[in-house]
């Protein structure tokens, strides 16, 4: 387990759950855990929804004061710095979708190449309309890492339909997960499956998620 | 892959206006619709549509009528701010006949408001908006999946009627993920002897205008838009009835409202109280004949709004404001849960 851990990806691939999950999944192991909402693209659906939730359990969470507010400013905020000072704790990314949201990278990209204690997660879902196939996602997988300027260290395959999500489904995914692995080189390091589903999904690796709730 | 795909609702109609035989995309970007204009500048170029993004929402809405005059199938969206900017070019594409669809998908108001969820904009979509008298088809969905099949429905009215279409949303069910299916491509375009396609000599010259010299000659045509207008009156509202047999209180509710209402609705049966909803999917047409026959039958309505109560008119004068109304919102942004809708109908009933 890497230090920093970084989520990008496609616009919707579920990064933020994703990495929501993570850092309740760090700080469970009793490490010093720090969140940060670096998503300049999306005002809606983001890392501060579950900001009660992280700090009750005690994760740092930084995000701008003005998120989920009608201030919709795409600037990053500024103690997002810290997390390469306080070098005893573990930090989690939440990263913008697409080449657009993964620029705010290339501002830290000195910092995470030089310290290099970082796994940098491709989260991919292939029933997104624009990453249907592994060549599709390998085109925003490239696209995405000329903007932020760190290399790519693993796949995530979050293949999922929100609330028609089977186990089939999943595993049936896992085959363009390994063709994307195929054409970017990069190991598909977990499989990531809402919670109820996770005991029948015979693959490896298979990482449950807790999702947000909703009343619509 | 799977046949469904997960979309935002944004992205949903887009991709369904697209399969729709939409080639044509003019826009300006705005919070919370902006994934529709990025979804057509990443689609359209592979496709040989135009994706443009105009100096302002007054430029698109006007590129929009240009293109609309030629016969083709056309789209701008926007939100709450920006449909406003838009208002005058609306009017001139009733006012020339045109079909063109437009999308709000709106934003708390007024003014610049905010950029949370609201459907604060019922009045300006239903009554007019800008000047004149005319109407839009006005269709509200409730899910990702109705954020594209409306806008096939849009079009295909649009085209049917000679009239620009709304499809109305919130920043909610722009933003939000569901597994959807799309739909295939079809053009149902009709016969459109009046565009301005060229007459290769061969015919006379169509004219796409709004302007007219003589007030009697004006005046017919609104007389005979007004003709168009009682027809679609007559066969085009659309509804869904949710649990309403035997319901003593109907909840009237449309897009991101209904969804929670209905969470609200099986909430009160499972305590016994009986309600049901009606979910107006034409907000004009708006359903009255339903309203008016639950009128006969239940105690009274709840009308469910992120608003301060815009619909509110128009269920009393589908039911000659034969029961009472009472009003479940939020505003500004803030969108009502269950519970407090459950409250208002406990209330109604005279249980709380």
């Amino acid at each position: 387990m890497k230090r920093i851990s970084l989520f990008c990806g496609h616009y919707g691939s579920g990064k933020t759950n994703i990495a929501v999950n993570y850092a309740k999944y760090l700080k469970a192991q009793g490490l010093k855990t720090t969140i940060v909402d670096l998503d300049i693209v999306n005002p809606y659906f983001r890392t501060k929804d579950s900001e009660k939730e992280l700090e009750d359990i005690g994760v740092r969470v930084i995000s701008l004061p003005f998120a989920n507010s009608n201030v919709d400013l795409p600037s990053i905020p500024a103690e997002s710095y810290s997390v390469f000072n306080k070098k005893d704790e573990y930090a989690v990314f939440d990263i913008g979708g697409d080449d657009s949201g993964a620029y705010v990278l290339g501002r830290f990209a000195p910092y995470v190449k030089e310290e290099d204690d970082f796994d940098n997660f491709y989260v991919v879902n292939f029933n997104r309309p624009l990453t249907r196939s592994a060549e599709e996602a390998f085109e925003v997988l490239k696209e995405v890492e000329n903007a932020s300027h760190i290399p790519f260290t693993g796949i995530i395959n979050n293949t999922n339909l929100g609330e028609e999500t089977t186990a089939e489904g999943i595993i049936l995914s896992n085959a363009e997960a390994m063709r994307l692995s195929d054409l970017s080189g990069l190991p598909v390091c977990l499989t990531t499956v809402r919670k109820d589903l996770a005991e029948e999904v015979d693959l490896p690796n298979v990482f449950g998620l807790e999702l947000q709730k909703k009343y619509w | 892959m799977s046949e469904k795909v997960l979309m935002k609702g944004n992205e949903a109609i887009a991709e369904a206006a697209i399969r729709a035989g939409c080639k044509h995309y003019f826009g300006y970007p705005i919070t919370p619709q902006t994934e529709v204009a990025a979804y057509m500048a990443k689609k359209m170029p592979k496709i040989g549509g135009v994706f443009l993004q105009a100096e302002s929402e007054i430029a698109a809405i006007n590129m929009v009528y240009g293109v609309a005059g030629t016969g083709k199938r056309v789209m701008t969206s926007s939100s709450s701010p920006g449909v406003s900017l838009k208002q005058e070019g609306i009017s001139y594409i009733a006012g020339s006949d045109l079909p063109a669809l437009i999308v709000n998908v709106q934003r708390g108001g007024p003014g610049l408001g905010g950029i949370q969820p609201s459907q604060s904009d019922y009045f300006q979509a239903t009554k007019g908006g800008g000047h004149g008298d005319y109407h839009l088809i006005v269709l509200a969905p409730d899910s990702v999946q109705e954020m594209a099949d409306l806008t096939a429905l849009a079009f295909d009215l649009a085209d049917k009627y000679r009239m620009p279409s709304m499809l109305l949303a919130d920043g909610t069910l722009g933003q939000m993920m569901e597994p959807v299916e799309l739909p295939a491509e079809s053009n149902n375009s009709v016969e459109k002897p009046w565009a301005v396609t060229g007459t290769e000599c061969k015919r006379k010259h169509n004219i796409i205008n709004s302007l007219y010299l003589k007030p009697e000659i004006l005046e017919k045509t609104n007389f005979e838009r007004y003709e168009r207008y009682k027809e679609i009156e007559e066969k085009e509202p659309r509804y869904e009835s949710f649990m309403m047999e035997d319901a003593e209180y109907c909840v009237v509710a449309f897009g991101i409202a209904a969804r929670v209402s209905k969470n609200a609705v099986v909430a009160a049966r499972k305590e016994g109280i009986k309600v049901g909803l009606i979910r107006p999917i034409t907000l004009w047409p708006f359903p009255k004949k339903p309203l008016a026959e639950a009128a006969e039958k239940v105690k009274g309505f709840v009308s469910v709004e992120l608003s301060m109560g815009q619909m509110i008119e128009d269920i009393n004068l589908s039911t000659g404001c034969k029961k009472p109304v009472v009003l479940c919102n939020r505003a500004g942004g803030m969108i009502p849960d269950p519970e407090q809708v459950l409250k208002t109908i406990k209330a109604l009933g005279g249980k709380e």
